[in-house]
């Protein structure tokens, strides 16, 4: 934010109390850290679901329809966000009734996105004048954020946690093991709609953190990350918030301290861990004392019929 | 439970639609309470439909179903269902342990509180029930087909139903696991008093344990002893086709002529 760069340098050293001083002495990082925290927890509960339902490239495009909802509005004057809203969550909707037959359209999903974008380019255009916007909803705005947007944050992230509370056994039986689900008399295709809607609401608050095109080191990479740590789904979604949780605080605090965008930062911390997770651990049962037994198991499975 | 008095499936005229199109009808058949009966038939005859009609996840498209006394309806708890068997991906990061928990309370809403003691304990018996305590804590995705498809009927058993619906648990198992689990199966079913309709394509590894079984061909079914239906007069009028049984010196039976049917029938 070069317009609000400090005339004394701010104080960063061990103590830290005084760090934190400074990093919550000015309202707009208050408010940075209040919709960041909310926006990374709801990213990061609803991030293992996506991962574990094979929907990373359904939430980017999510994202990136978002955009041509967001500049469409300020188009016809109504806030982005809700622009945003409208559109991610007409987009989730119809996502979720193709349930299943969503996998493998890749191409599909991808043309839709491409056109998204060129929609919200158009948007920009006859909107004279504000590249900067089409910046910040690329990109993110996070230290742009006023009062009532930490509140509609908050609330949306309230929602869509809940929400996920409240499916979490069908959700992750109709995911694991939609057949029996279905037998077992869990909604499967309602679930399926619920989910992608919650998701778009998640995707809309995540883009005023990190913007359309970072969306990924959000909900994505989060959940990337715990999924190579653990194999107990609970586990995971708490892991995947946590993880989601300090990406953001890192970032937000490293980019009050450089003069370089936040959205670098939480990227470039996200990208970071998940090289460092895979390194640590490259394969998810990472044989702890049994490793030869396990790999010649494998071994034998794998040439068995 | 109710007994041996109530059969366990009572069917009369059904008739079975996959879209608009009928693929088999008029089937009347019973099967009682605590018998073992494995299915038949080639590709596309209608297997599976018949146990989504009993799962009530699909209605007859005519005819009069009852299963345990009650019309089909989805989330019976008293079935246990394992489907056809899916590829699960090796990367799952998930444990068999938590498969199985799913088949206790997978269809509640929210997050588990209370009873958790509970629901472990019945997780933990399922599991041992099927003897997969060695690898019921690994990735599911990591375990060979044997070991997922044990912990798959651990999953269907941790609901304590009465009746199990197996499709095709032995496709893709070598032939020694096929005999393995298809015996398990039925010692589950003779110590819990389960029904059991177990889909299959090979008769012979499930000779020594069916009571009877149920062919579905060329629009009908037909059910008895593995000795009366597999046979070459009555496989001939189900099939209207020359079939031939032919059995070998350790009662090994080998129905020929199927080939060009299944390959007009698969679906």
């Amino acid at each position: 934010m070069p317009d609000l760069q400090l005339v004394v340098a701010p104080y960063f050293g061990w103590d830290l109390l005084r760090v934190l001083q400074e990093l919550f002495r000015y309202a707009f990082m208050q408010h940075a850290f209040e919709a960041g925290t909310i926006v990374a927890l709801s990213a990061g509960v609803i991030g293992y679901f996506v991962v574990l339902r094979g929907l990373s490239f359904a939430a980017h495009a999510l994202s990136h329809i978002g955009f041509a909802g967001a500049t469409g509005a300020v188009l016809v004057t109504v806030a982005p966000i809700v622009g945003l809203l409208v559109f991610t969550m007409s987009a989730g909707a119809v996502m979720g009734a193709l349930g299943q037959r969503l996998r493998g359209r890749d191409v599909t999903i991808g043309l839709v996105m491409a056109w998204s974008l060129g929609l919200g380019l158009l948007f920009t255009r006859l909107y004279q004048g504000s590249a900067n916007l089409a910046i910040g909803i690329l990109f993110g705005q996070i230290f742009g954020i006023t009062t009532q947007e930490v509140a509609l944050t908050f609330v949306a992230g309230v929602l869509t946690v809940v929400a996920v509370v409240v499916m979490y056994r069908p959700l992750l039986f109709a995911t694991l093991d939609e057949e029996v689900a279905e037998a077992k008399g869990v909604p499967v295709r309602g679930l399926s709609i619920a989910f992608m809607v919650i998701l778009a609401v998640a995707v809309s608050e995540a883009v005023q953190v990190v913007g359309v095109l970072l969306i990924f080191a959000l909900i994505v990479a989060p959940a990337a990350i715990a999924e190579r740590f653990t194999t107990r789904p609970s586990r995971g979604v708490l892991l995947s918030a946590v993880l989601a949780m300090l990406f953001t605080w890192a970032g937000l605090t490293v980019a009050y301290y450089l003069p370089y965008p936040v959205g670098f930062f939480i990227t470039t911390i996200a990208f970071g861990s998940y090289v460092l997770a895979r390194w640590a651990a490259p394969t998810l049962t990472r044989p702890r004392s049994r490793g030869r037994e396990l790999l010649a198991r494998e071994e034998q499975v794998r040439h068995s019929p | 439970m109710a007994g041996s008095i109530t059969p366990a499936i009572v069917a009369e005229g059904v008739a079975a639609a996959y879209g608009d199109q009928l693929i088999w009808r008029n089937a009347s058949f019973t099967v009682n309470t605590g018998e073992f009966v494995a299915v038949l038939g080639p590709n596309g005859s209608g297997k599976s439909t018949l146990l989504r009609l009993l799962l009530g996840l699909q209605p007859p498209a005519a005819g009069n179903l009852l299963v345990l006394g009650e019309h089909p309806h989805r989330g019976n708890p008293e079935i246990g269902y394992v489907p056809q068997r899916r590829n699960i991906d090796r990367d799952l990061p998930v444990r068999g342990r938590d498969f199985v928990h799913l088949g206790i309370d997978g269809n509640r809403w929210g997050v588990a509180l209370g009873n958790t003691a509970g629901n472990h304990r019945r997780v933990n018996q399922a599991i041992t029930s099927v003897e997969a305590q060695a690898y019921a804590g690994r990735p599911i995705g990591r375990l060979s087909g044997g070991e997922q498809q044990r912990l798959l009927l651990a999953q269907a058993l941790a609901g304590r139903p009465q009746m199990l619906l197996l499709d095709e648990p032995l496709a893709s198992l070598d032939l020694r696991n096929q005999i393995v689990i298809a015996e398990l199966v039925a010692e589950l079913a003779r110590a819990n008093g389960l029904t059991v309709l177990l889909i299959a394509h090979d008769i012979n590894p499930l000779l020594p344990i069916v009571d009877r079984v149920l062919y579905v061909a060329h629009g009908g079914l037909a059910i008895g002893k593995p000795a009366e239906v597999i046979t070459t007069e009555q496989l001939s009028r189900l099939y209207d086709a020359p079939i031939e049984v032919l059995q070998d010196s350790h009662g090994h039976m080998f129905v020929v002529g199927l080939e060009a049917e299944s390959a007009h029938h698969d679906a």
